[in-house]
């Protein structure tokens, strides 16, 4: 009986790592800044292990039954936790944190009863020494065992949730061969094994119904139909439908929603190209969705759009889907447009180009790589590339619920010698955006928008460049490469934002 | 963890033995490089030919790292252009020296220099010249190119299985312990501001420009660890940091290091921890140097005989390239080469150098460098920094070559793994028996070394690696024993003597940049001097 347990204890003890993984991963994937979601989905694992280890002295009674409920309890819990909270996080409405909590404390208590208890069945056969000596040793080979195999091999290829699903198997798998090892010790209760069986069988089901659930629950998550789905090695890609509306989320960002993504391009594009009458070449950097190369496009005097974004996936989609076609106009089809696949920065670097007007649509600074595209080191090299006439419109995140990141982002490029001209405009998808003008001498209204918009006109212009009491400048430091300041106050202002 | 050690794991239990094969991953391939100690040890042998042509120079330069390429950098830069300097490798740079491949180019040796303090005005007016410093070189905190200042993050540490910021361990750190780091750095950030009667520093960089008071030369009597127990620091995280510290700039451990030179380090500058890096390390400082010798370096050259006439000094050198020797002649010789090569070469060495050789030890260094198709993920913590530090490892963890690239992507990557063998000294043939130790084992070992090292926080870093290349430096960095820099017979060293100067860090008894970059302008000066050249001081 004692080889049987020892395995069972590596068995165990790797469904107990594997949920806190799972937990802990689910959690960073759902609601970001993993550092904080690992610190503490690991630290309440390990307390309420600490709880369950406690609360072991108080379960008595026939211990190997006791030890098959409990393995039940965990394979159910644990197998279908990943699930639960997927799709409580999709309903919107559920108290998420709460339940991601209380999950991870009930499993952690009923994996911390677990060695306690199998270390009381063995002490009756076992000297105590070489009782803690092999419990624990196979517990640790459990736990390294599954700390390899989640992310090289489970995560990426069977998912959060059929992983989940797959340790509580294994779970119930243990509870169910110890039935039939110690049917001489317990007998054979009818109602364990009906528990047995129909675990099993839950969990089995699950497993094989996870695709088409979290399909289901993604679907949930937008809200609406997912038309495309794909992974490119630099971002998960989505594009979902709902009647007359399109919408794009990289990373689960939203990136446009086809309503107003007109006031949001017209609002990046217009107040730059209108005053520059002699733009003849023109870059743009980001923005492989083609949305600013259409209204680029307006202008007849542009001779050459060179777009330079990091993924051909992207580019290829909007140039080839029909109904991404239909809302860029083929933009992205269009024969004075060069696309380059490349790091904008290394692209810049290597390359002699000059243009007359730059469009930098990146996305907000959320991390140090990103970081790298707001700052003076950018704002310098970015300077090289533009005549001296030209013009630049970088996109600044909201000044509104991102103050200081917006002002930090005009700081930096007033620290790299441009001449800024912030604005601001309103976009119902997104709320009060951000964007900066910004050239080697001063920026003048235009006269007139000389092509057609719905958003963008004349009379609005000087109120964009207005900002209100709640959006007005900050003092704010550049940043630089060295510092990355914004990639800081940008994680604790929008932190601040995205309370779920 | 290898596949292969966690394979033999799962089988004992006889579980998951089907999942995958348990052959040996084959080490991803990669060479070994380092000095070229063949030639270097024909010094020993005395079987070099006889020289044939003979050339002059009125200045001969012996050895092409920061000292001599700097000695020649003052000389060009004051309009003395005859000199000639001989390095013994195929390239000049010494431990500055860098490797490229197609990912990036990566150092082979010292790979950052910290914001150099406003004494070390030779360096900051080479920074300067390069572009690098802006404005005034002698502003307390000038401005610098935002190219070389290490990008954010640029340090951190592993942990307890966790990535934190910066390299003082605070994770899981009891507040007691805390509190020592603090009154540490107080009492350090006093040294730093503590001047003699004569207005110099307690710790100046270069170390020349120290104040003399007994109460400061007295701590090198004893090691850094006597010195942190004897004001009673006895927290585990400063003891870890400190030596930590001595092992990554001196290449020895806490106990082994003068307490004067392991408080210099702290004490010496006030850059506030920014430092200048690059891909390829030093390397483009070496460059900046030696761009003023062009046509003037002669490489693969082997000084083995160096004899002081009246008027002139002989030196023979053997030129392995060309396989023969030649003779050359010169007013003025400044030796920038490691002293201990002085008894090997010199035909009659003074009876002092060879005494203060004579204790000197030299920390033998491994450099990793490891080609990866992508970067090693960040498991838990802090993301990916420029220098990524193992608190339970012997080696001094790793630096990313690509970190100072504007790019953002994602993509290949190098990373350079240092290793100084702090537990060992250089096998010298001067002390018979020594064993050859880590030192000499070869490329596969090193290689495994390093990826058992950097498999604890990175598990996959076997698959990632697509070269794994060792270079090996047997005489990296002189070690600043306790009695070395104060007590020692450096002083014969420093005032040279008529017509030779020496001009390598060997000299300070510190191995860093601004101490070589100090001794090479100093001993150019000299020379400049002695030849009736006006020249502006950089010192």
């Amino acid at each position: 009986m004692q080889r049987p347990l020892l395995v069972s204890v590596f068995i165990v003890a790797s469904c107990g790592l594997a949920y806190e993984l799972i937990a802990g991963a689910l959690a960073s994937y759902l609601l970001g800044d993993s550092v904080m979601q690992f610190s503490t989905v690991i630290g309440v694992y390990l307390f309420a292990m600490g709880i369950g280890s406690w609360l072991s002295k108080h379960v008595v009674g026939n211990l190997l039954v006791r030890f098959i409920q409990i393995e039940l309890l965990v394979g159910l819990l644990g197998g279908l936790s990943a699930g639960l909270l997927f799709l409580l996080f999709t309903l919107h409405s559920g108290p998420f944190r709460l339940a991601l909590y209380g999950l991870v404390l009930l499993i952690g208590i009923l994996v911390g009863l677990e060695i306690p208890l199998i270390m009381r069945i063995l002490k009756r056969e076992v000297a105590f020494k070489d009782l803690v000596a092999q419990v624990l040793t196979f517990d640790y080979i459990g736990a390294l065992a599954v700390s390899v195999l989640f992310p090289l091999l489970l995560a990426p290829h069977l998912g959060l949730v059929r992983s989940a699903l797959l340790f509580g198997l294994l779970n119930a798998l243990v509870a169910a061969w110890a039935l039939w090892l110690f049917r001489a010790q317990i007998g054979a209760p009818v109602m364990l094994r009906a528990q047995c069986i129909a675990v099993i069988a839950m969990l089995a089901t699950g497993f094989g119904f996870a695709g088409a659930f979290v399909s289901l629950a993604e679907a949930n998550l937008y809200n609406e139909d997912i038309v495309h789905a794909e992974s490119s090695p630099y971002q998960r890609i989505f594009v979902t439908r709902w009647r007359d509306e399109l919408r794009l989320y990289l990373n689960h960002n939203l990136q446009f929603s086809s309503h107003d993504e007109y006031r949001y391009h017209e609002a990046l594009v217009h107040p730059g190209m209108a005053a520059s009458p002699g733009a003849r070449r023109v870059l743009v950097l980001g923005g492989g969705d083609g949305l600013a190369v259409r209204e680029i496009l307006k202008y007849p005097q542009v001779e050459s759009i060179t777009l330079v974004d990091l993924d051909p996936r992207m580019t290829q989609l909007f140039s080839q889907s029909a109904m991404l076609v239909e809302l860029n106009r083929g933009a992205l089809n269009s024969p004075k447009l060069t696309v380059i696949n490349a790091d904008a920065l290394q692209w810049l670097e290597a390359s002699p180009e000059m243009f007359d007007f730059v469009v930098a649509d990146f996305p907000d600074p959320s991390n140090h790589s990103l970081g790298k595209l707001y700052s003076t080191a950018f704002y310098r090299l970015l300077k090289r590339h533009v005549a001296e006439t030209g013009l630049i419109v970088v996109q600044a995140t909201s000044p509104l619920y991102a103050r200081e990141s917006f002002w930090t982002v005009v700081a930096t490029l007033e620290a790299a010698g441009w001449q800024t001209a912030p604005y601001h405009a309103l976009v119902p998808s997104f709320g009060e955006w951000g964007f900066i003008l910004a050239g080697k001498r001063e920026y003048r209204l235009p006269a007139a928008i000389p092509v057609p918009t719905r958003f963008v006109t004349v009379d609005t212009l000087p109120a964009l460049l207005h900002f209100p009491a709640d959006m007005a400048r900050v003092p704010a430091e550049p940043n630089r490469l060295d510092n990355q300041n914004l990639v800081r106050i940008f994680e604790r202002e929008w932190g601040r934002v995205q309370v779920h | 963890m290898r596949r292969r050690e966690f394979l033999a794991g799962v089988s004992a239990t006889g579980l998951l033995a089907a999942c995958g094969s348990s052959a040996t991953p084959s080490l991803p391939p990669g060479t070994l490089s380092g000095a070229n100690d063949t030639l270097g040890h024909r010094l020993r042998q005395r079987d070099l030919p006889a020289p044939g042509e003979t050339r002059r120079a009125t200045v001969a330069i012996v050895g092409g790292g920061i000292g001599g390429l700097s000695a020649a950098w003052k000389l060009a830069r004051s309009g003395c252009d005859d000199f000639l300097l001989l390095e013994l490798e195929s390239e000049a740079g010494g431990n500055s020296r860098a490797g490229r491949n197609e990912v990036a180019a990566h150092p082979l040796g010292a790979h950052y220099l910290p914001l150099p303090p406003r004494e070390a005005r030779a360096t900051r007016a080479l920074l300067a010249e390069l572009g690098v410093l802006r404005g005034d070189p002698d502003a307390a905190h000038p401005a610098y190119d935002e190219k070389y200042l290490c990008h954010a993050p640029q340090e951190r540490l592993y942990i307890n299985g966790y990535w934190q910021d910066g390299l003082w361990p605070t994770l899981g750190i009891p507040k007691a312990e805390r509190a020592q780091y603090t009154r540490f750095q107080d009492s350090v950030a006093e040294l730093r501001r503590r001047r003699d009667a004569a207005g110099r520093r307690a710790f100046a960089l270069p170390l020349a420009l120290s104040s003399r008071e007994a109460e400061f030369l007295a701590l090198d009597r004893i090691t850094l660890r006597d010195w942190l127990l004897r004001e009673g620091y006895t927290a585990p995280g400063l003891h870890w940091l400190a030596d930590y510290a001595c092992r990554d700039d001196y290449g020895t451990s806490a106990a082994q290091t003068s307490a004067w030179a392991g408080l210099h380090y702290f004490a010496c500058r006030d850059g506030e921890g920014q430092v200048l890096t690059a891909p390829e390390g030093n390397a483009w400082l070496a460059r900046g140097l030696a761009r003023t010798a062009t046509g003037r370096i002669q490489p693969n050259a082997l000084v083995f005989r160096v004899e002081q006439g009246r008027k002139e000094i002989i030196c023979d050198v053997y030129l392995a390239a060309e396989g023969r020797s030649i003779r050359v002649v010169c007013r003025e010789l400044i030796w920038a080469a490691p002293l201990f090569l002085i008894p090997h070469v010199f035909a009659a060495p003074r009876r002092e150098w060879l005494a203060a050789i004579k204790g000197a030890e030299h920390a033998p260094w491994i450099v990793v460098n490891l080609t990866l198709a992508a970067a090693p993920q960040t498991r838990a913590g802090h993301p990916l920094a420029w220098d990524n530090v193992l608190h339970d490892s012997p080696a001094l963890g790793y630096v990313v070559a690509t970190h100072q690239q504007l790019r953002y992507a994602p993509g290949p990557t190098v990373i350079t793994w240092y290793r100084a063998l702090h537990e060992e000294s250089t096998p010298h043939r001067s002390r018979p028996g020594s064993s050859p130790g880590k030192l000499l084992q070869g490329r596969d070992a090193w290689a495994e070394e390093a990826l058992a090292d950097l498999s604890r926080p990175h598990p996959e870093i076997r698959e990632l690696a697509t070269r794994v290349d060792i270079h090996r430096h047997a005489h990296a960095m002189i070690r600043p024993l306790p009695g070395r820099l104060w007590s020692g017979g450096r002083g014969s060293f420093e005032s040279g003597r008529a017509g030779i100067q020496f001009a390598h860090a060997d000299v300070s008894g510190l191995s860093l940049f601004e101490e070589a970059n100090f001794r090479g302008v100093l001993a150019a000066e000299r020379t400049l001097t002695r030849l009736g050249v006006s020249y502006a001081s950089s010192l």
